[in-house]
């Protein structure tokens, strides 16, 4: 028997927070990026490459959650928009006042580019029951985030395994 | 100008990636958290990371850890390489002050129903004498030099694998 909450067991499968991101994808994002990997790869630097190979600038593919991120501050906004909500509502409602991400898979589809503005939405899968480990008492959940273009083109789904807990 | 290009039938099982070495500076993990929009004090505030989460320092965050990842599979590849599919497992988290070693070895080749070549790896991360992540990639290779798996589109570009 499950010991989940209704309300939680009600997110499971269902797609929620259906979003579309907060500003078009952008080089700039993608210098700094490859900047802190120190990626030389020419499809990001190089027109010619770009151009050649990709049919133009592309960002990275592992860039896919970047594009969602919301600004840490926007007018008129009262609260901060966090990534990834699902994570943070199953903190909420287990009071899980710590979190770290466990495991990740991403699939990468249609090439992201400059220009493009993304749509995403989230699904939780699964979520345990009461685990402990060295890091404290906790349950972890499987959330999956999709990503489509504005053509509806397939460009990603994200996988996270999430573990919130408590320290002992 | 020519560029790299790394064709499938160059690799085999068994085949290694060349060793890299990065030293981490508090820099690689703010610039890291920063071009990801990960705005979270445990990348960027020292005092939050030790007293909130209980670890000894900042650390990196999990979209940078996948990007150097893909920078260390493209740097093998060349820019040919299309990744595919990655996942990784965080065992332990990546500290300023230390060496991150990245290894890696092919664990498979094979060519989907749609004709595209794939590579899949097994990559470790290794800092400070720790492994800190382990990760699977797949990756399409150029079948010859005049292929490109960049082309692919729609039902010509199938990167989920068959199994995991």
């Amino acid at each position: 028997m499950s010991d989940l909450p209704a309300e939680v067991q009600g997110w499971i499968g269902q797609k929620r927070y259906e979003q579309e991101g907060e500003f078009d994808v952008e080089r700039g994002y993608i210098f700094t990026t490859c900047s802190s990997t120190e990626n030389a790869n020419p499809i990001y630097w190089e027109e010619k490459a770009a151009n050649e190979i990709t049919d133009g600038f592309i960002a990275l593919p592992s860039m896919i959650s970047v594009w969602f991120r919301p600004h840490h501050w926007a007018p008129k906004r009262e609260e901060q928009v966090l990534p990834l909500q699902v994570h943070f509502d199953l903190k909420a409602i287990f009071d899980l006042p710590e979190a770290v991400m466990s495991d990740n898979t991403v699939t990468f589809g249609e090439p992201v580019r400059p220009g493009d503005r993304l749509r995403t939405w989230q699904t939780l899968r699964s979520c345990s029951g009461e685990k402990k480990t060295k890091l404290g008492t906790g349950r972890f959940w499987d959330i999956d985030v999709e990503y489509v273009n504005q053509r509806g083109e397939w460009v990603g789904t994200d996988s996270y395994t999430g573990y919130g807990y408590r320290r002992d | 100008m020519a560029y790299q290009i790394l064709t499938v039938d160059q690799v085999k099982p068994g085949s290694e990636l060349p060793e890299l070495a990065i030293d981490v500076k508090p820099v690689t993990i703010v610039l890291g958290a920063m071009a990801a929009r990960d705005w979270r004090p445990q990348h960027h505030d020292y005092k939050f990371a030790t007293e909130n989460n209980g670890v000894r320092d900042i650390f990196m965050n999990t979209p940078n850890l996948a990007a150097w990842f893909e920078k260390y599979v493209t740097d093998w590849t060349g820019p040919y390489g299309r990744l595919g599919w990655i996942r990784f497992r965080m065992k332990d988290s990546v500290f300023p002050g230390e060496t991150m070693v990245f290894t890696g070895v092919v664990t498979g080749v094979d060519t989907d129903e749609a004709g595209c070549a794939w590579a899949e790896v097994a990559l470790t991360l290794t800092t400070g004498g720790r492994v800190t992540t382990l990760c699977t990639a797949r990756v399409a290779l150029p079948a010859t030099e005049g292929d490109n798996p960049w082309q692919r589109k729609g039902d010509q570009w199938k990167p989920q694998p068959a199994q995991h």
